[in-house]
C-alpha cells in the first residue's frame, strides 16, 4: 500500500474520486427501493412502510469508498507488482522458493503425525475430542475420498457424480458383515475395498460406452440407486433406521477400545478412561489409509496403467490408435477409485458406529467432486488443501459467533454456512480456474522435471 | 487369428479386396481393391471427398467396412483380417499404426510421456499387468529403461530431443506432426498409415518430414499415406493409388499416375464428354 500511495498520481486520485462518487450514486439509485424502504405489517395487519436511511447510507458508503480505494490504490499497486514481476523475468520464481515451500510435504506430514498429541497438550482431553474428531478425522476422510475420486476424474477424466455409492458400499459392507458375522475391522477393511471395487466394475461395464454429460448422469443415477436400495431393502439394511452398534476397531486385535472389555486399551496402559484415545487411534488409521492412497496413486501414475489413464483423459481416440484397450483401462480406473472409496466407507462405519442412507446423499458426491476440482484435478497436494479448506472451513463457519457483532444478535452462522461456502468457491474458481494446483507433474523426464502448465492438460470428455 | 485362406506373396503387406463402405445411403467407398507392398511408400491420393480417410479408418479399425476383406501379412507370415479385429487390437496384434489428419497428441503430457504411452502394451506385459511393477521387479525396470531408449531413438530421428520434457501441446505445428509419427513408430508397427502428414507444413518442415519418412522406410517399415501435396507424393512414394468418388481410377508408379488422363481429369476437372474423348485417345494410343 505504501508503494501505491507514493505513486498516487493526482490524475489517478481524481479519477478515483470521480468513480467513487459515480459508484455511490448508482448504488444509491439501486438500493433506494430495496434497502432504503421497508414494508411491514402493523397491528391491524395493514401493509405500511418505513424508511431505513442509515442502512442505505452504509450500502452507499461501502460502494463509494470501495470503488475509490480499488481505483485509487489497489489497482495501481497490483499493476506495479505485475510490472515488477515481468521486469525481473521468469527465472526468479523457481529460484526464490522458501524453505517452507520446498519442504512443504515433509512439514505437513510431521505436523499431521504430532497433531493429536499437540491438541491433547494444548486443549486437554475433552477439548481435543473436537480437534481430533471433527477436524482431523473428518478432513482426512474427505482427503481420502477425494484422492480416490481423483483417480477416476482427475487422472482418467471420467466424470463420476455417484462416487458416494462406493463409499456407501464400503460402509455397509463393514456394518453388515461385522454385525451379522462378527468379523473384525482388520479383516473387513480390505474386504470392503474389494467389494466396492467389484461394484466399480459392475458400474463400469454398462457406462463405458457413454461419455461426458451422459456418463455423469448415469453415474449420478447409480449413486441414487444404491441409496434407494439401502433405504428399501429393510430386511437387511434396516432402511432409514440405519445400522447402529457397529463394532469398534481394535488395536490390531491386541487391545480393545470397548470400556467393559477385559483387554481394554485404557486398562492395559493404566490410563484414565476417555474416548479420546480411540479417536486418536482412528486418526492414525485414517492417516495411514490416506498415505496408502497417496502412495498407490503416485506409484500408479508412473506405471503404464497410470499413463494410459492420463492419456485417456487427453485423447481417447489416439489411445485406441496406439493399441490401448480403453475398456479395461477405464474399468481399472473405476475399480481403483471405488476401492479407496470402499476403504473410506469401512472406516467411516467404524468411526461413527452407525450408518444410515442419510450419510450417502448426492450432496456428498458433489462435495467430494468439488474438492477434486477446487484442488486441481490430478494434484494430490492441491486436493488435500482443498479438502482442508472446504471441510475444515464449514466446521469453522459453525463457530463464527463473532459474526453476530457485525450482523446483529439474530444472525445464526450455521444457517449461512453453505452460502459463505458457495461464495468462497466461486471466488476461488474465478482467480484459480484450474484449482489450487493447476499444473501437472510429468511422470518421466530426460533432463529435468518441469511441471506442465494447466493450460495444456485437458479435463477429459467422460 | 492366423488365416491362410488368401494367397499373398511375402512382399505384399496389405491387401484390400472389394472394400465397400456405406454411410446410410451414401456410398463412400465402392468396391475398392488395392495392395501395398512391403518396404514401399504407397500413397493414396484423390480429390476432396474421394474417400481416402474412410479407407484409412477401415484399415485401422475405426470403421467397420460394409463389405470387403482387408488382409495384413506380418513379416513372420502371420495373416490378420483387419475387419475382424477390434480397433485397439489392430496396432497391438497386426502392427498397424496411424496418425490423424487433425493432430491427436496427448497435449498435457510431455513429449517423452507421449512416446512412453505408445509403448503401453509392451510395458504392461513387462510390469505383469501392474502387479510386478508395483513390487519393483527387475524385469520391469529393464523394460522401462528399454522403453526410454526406444523413445530417445525416435526423439533423435524426429529431431525433438531438445524438447523431450516440454508438454506436447507447446510444440510448434511441424514438430507436433513429427512427434505424432514418432509416437506411432514407438508402437513398433510394420505398416504406418499417415493421414496427410504434410498438411500445413512450410517447405523446410516438409523437407524434414520427407527425410524422416525415408528413414522409416529404410528400417523396413512400410508406409501408406494420404497426401494432397503433389510434390510430396511424387517425390517420396514408390506406388500411387488414385481414388475418386470412392473408386480407384488409377494405380501405378508416380510417373504413370501423373500422366494418366483420368487422374488429370479428376484433379483439373474436365467436361464429361471430354473425358470420353481423352480416354478414347489414350486407348487408341495403346492400340498402336
Amino acid at each position: 500500500m505504501t508503494a501505491a500511495t507514493e505513486t498516487g498520481h493526482p490524475s489517478v486520485l481524481a479519477k478515483a474520486v470521480r468513480e467513487g462518487i459515480f459508484a455511490g450514486v448508482i448504488s444509491f439509485l439501486m438500493f433506494l427501493l430495496f434497502v432504503g424502504i421497508e414494508t411491514y405489517q402493523d397491528i391491524n395487519n395493514a401493509l405500511v412502510w418505513r424508511t431505513r436511511w442509515g442502512l442505505l447510507a452504509i450500502f452507499v458508503l461501502v460502494a463509494a469508498v470501495g470503488r475509490f480505494l480499488t481505483v485509487g490504490f489497489i489497482k495501481p499497486h497490483l499493476d506495479q507488482r505485475k510490472l515488477a514481476k515481468a521486469k525481473s523475468g521468469v527465472l526468479e520464481i523457481s529460484e526464490s522458493k522458501s524453505f517452507f515451500h520446498r519442504h512443504f510435504l515433509k512439514i505437513a506430514l510431521i505436523f499431521l503425525l504430532v497433531y493429536p498429541f499437540l491438541s491433547l497438550l494444548i486443549v486437554g482431553k475433552q477439548g481435543s475430542l473436537k480437534y481430533v474428531d471433527n477436524f482431523g478425522i473428518q478432513i482426512l476422510i474427505y482427503v481420502m475420498l477425494a484422492w480416490g475420486l481423483n483417480i477416476v476424474v482427475g487422472l482418467a477424466g471420467l466424470l463420476d457424480l455417484g462416487y458416494v455409492a462406493f463409499y456407501a458400499v464400503g460402509a455397509y459392507s463393514y456394518a453388515l458383515l461385522s454385525s451379522y458375522f462378527g468379523f473384525s475391522f482388520w479383516l473387513l477393511l480390505p474386504m470392503s475395498g474389494i467389494l466396492a471395487a467389484l461394484w466399480g466394475v459392475i458400474l463400469g461395464f454398462p457406462v463405458l460406452r457413454l461419455r461426458g454429460d451422459y456418463l455423469a448422469i448415469v453415474t449420478l443415477a447409480f449413486g441414487e440407486i444404491i441409496r434407494l436400495v439401502l433405504i428399501n431393502w429393510t430386511d437387511v439394511t434396516k432402511g432409514t433406521f440405519g445400522i447402529s452398534g457397529i463394532a469398534k476397531a481394535s488395536f490390531f486385535g491386541i487391545w480393545s477400545f470397548d470400556t467393559g472389555s477385559a483387554s481394554s486399551f485404557v486398562k492395559a496402559w493404566g490410563l484414565s478412561p476417555s474416548s479420546v484415545y480411540y479417536k486418536i487411534f482412528l486418526f492414525y488409521i485414517i492417516l495411514a489409509l490416506c498415505m496408502l492412497t497417496a502412495y498407490v496413486t503416485i506409484q500408479l501414475r508412473r506405471m503404464p496403467i497410470g499413463r494410459a489413464w492420463e492419456a485417456l483423459r487427453e485423447d481417447e481416440i489416439a489411445c485406441r490408435s496406439l493399441g490401448i484397450n480403453t475398456v479395461t483401462t477405464k474399468l481399472t480406473a473405476f475399480a481403483t477409485g471405488a476401492m479407496f472409496g470402499g476403504f473410506a466407507g469401512a472406516f467411516f462405519a467404524t468411526r461413527q458406529g452407525f450408518v444410515s442412507p442419510e450419510s450417502f446423499v448426492f450432496l456428498e458426491s458433489a462435495v467430494i467432486l468439488a474438492i477434486v476440482v477446487l484442488g486441481g484435478m490430478g494434484s494430490l497436494t492441491g486436493i488435500a488443501i482443498a479438502a482442508m479448506v472446504m471441510v475444515g472451513g464449514t466446521e469453522v463457519l459453525r463457530e463464527m459467533s463473532f459474526l453476530k457483532v457485525v450482523f446483529g444478535p439474530d444472525f445464526t452462522p450455521e444457517l449461512y454456512r453453505m452460502l459463505l461456502f458457495g461464495l468462497a468457491m466461486i471466488i476461488v474458481m474465478l482467480f484459480k480456474p484450474r484449482g489450487f494446483v493447476g499444473s501437472r507433474e510429468p511422470t518421466a523426464f530426460l533432463k529435468e522435471r518441469r511441471a506442465v502448465s494447466g493450460s495444456f492438460t485437458k479435463e477429459g470428455h467422460g | 487369428m492366423a488365416l491362410g485362406t488368401t494367397t499373398m506373396t511375402n512382399d505384399t503387406i496389405l491387401k484390400v479386396e472389394h472394400l465397400s463402405m456405406k454411410f446410410g445411403g451414401l456410398m463412400a467407398i465402392n468396391d475398392l481393391s488395392l495392395e501395398a507392398r512391403r518396404g514401399e511408400i504407397t500413397a493414396l491420393i484423390g480429390p476432396n471427398g474421394a474417400g481416402k480417410t474412410t479407407v484409412f479408418n477401415c484399415i485401422t479399425g475405426f470403421y467397420k467396412p460394409t463389405m470387403g476383406m482387408l488382409t495384413l501379412q506380418r513379416r513372420d507370415g502371420k495373416e490378420f483380417l483387419l475387419e475382424r479385429l477390434r480397433d485397439f487390437e489392430i496396432p497391438k496384434l497386426a502392427g498397424v499404426a496411424r496418425t490423424f489428419q487433425n493432430i491427436r497428441l496427448f497435449s498435457g503430457l510431455t513429449v517423452l510421456e507421449n512416446l512412453l504411452v505408445a509403448q503401453h502394451n509392451a510395458l504392461m506385459k513387462a510390469s505383469g499387468y501392474t502387479l510386478l511393477g508395483l513390487l519393483g521387479f527387475p524385469t520391469y525396470r529393464r523394460a522401462v529403461d528399454a522403453s526410454i531408449e526406444k523413445a530417445k531413438y525416435w526423439l533423435d530421428k524426429a529431431d525433438l530431443t531438445d524438447r523431450a520434457d516440454d508438454p506436447a501441446g507447446d510444440l510448434p505445428y511441424g514438430a507436433q506432426r513429427r512427434l505424432e509419427i514418432a509416437r506411432a513408430m514407438c508402437t513398433g508397427p510394420e505398416l504406418l498409415c499417415l493421414d496427410e502428414p504434410a498438411a500445413g507444413l512450410n517447405p523446410r518442415e516438409s523437407a524434414a518430414l520427407n527425410t524422416l519418412l525415408h528413414q522409416i522406410r529404410d528400417e523396413g517399415v512400410s508406409i501408406l499415406l494420404i497426401e494432397h501435396d503433389m510434390s510430396v507424393v511424387m517425390q517420396i512414394s514408390d506406388h500411387v493409388v488414385v481414388l475418386e468418388y470412392g473408386q480407384k481410377i488409377s494405380d501405378g508408379s508416380p510417373d504413370h499416375v501423373k500422366n494418366d488422363p483420368r487422374v488429370i481429369a479428376a484433379y483439373l476437372g474436365v467436361e464429361d464428354d471430354e473425358v470420353e474423348e481423352v480416354i478414347a485417345v489414350e486407348l487408341e494410343g495403346g492400340n498402336h
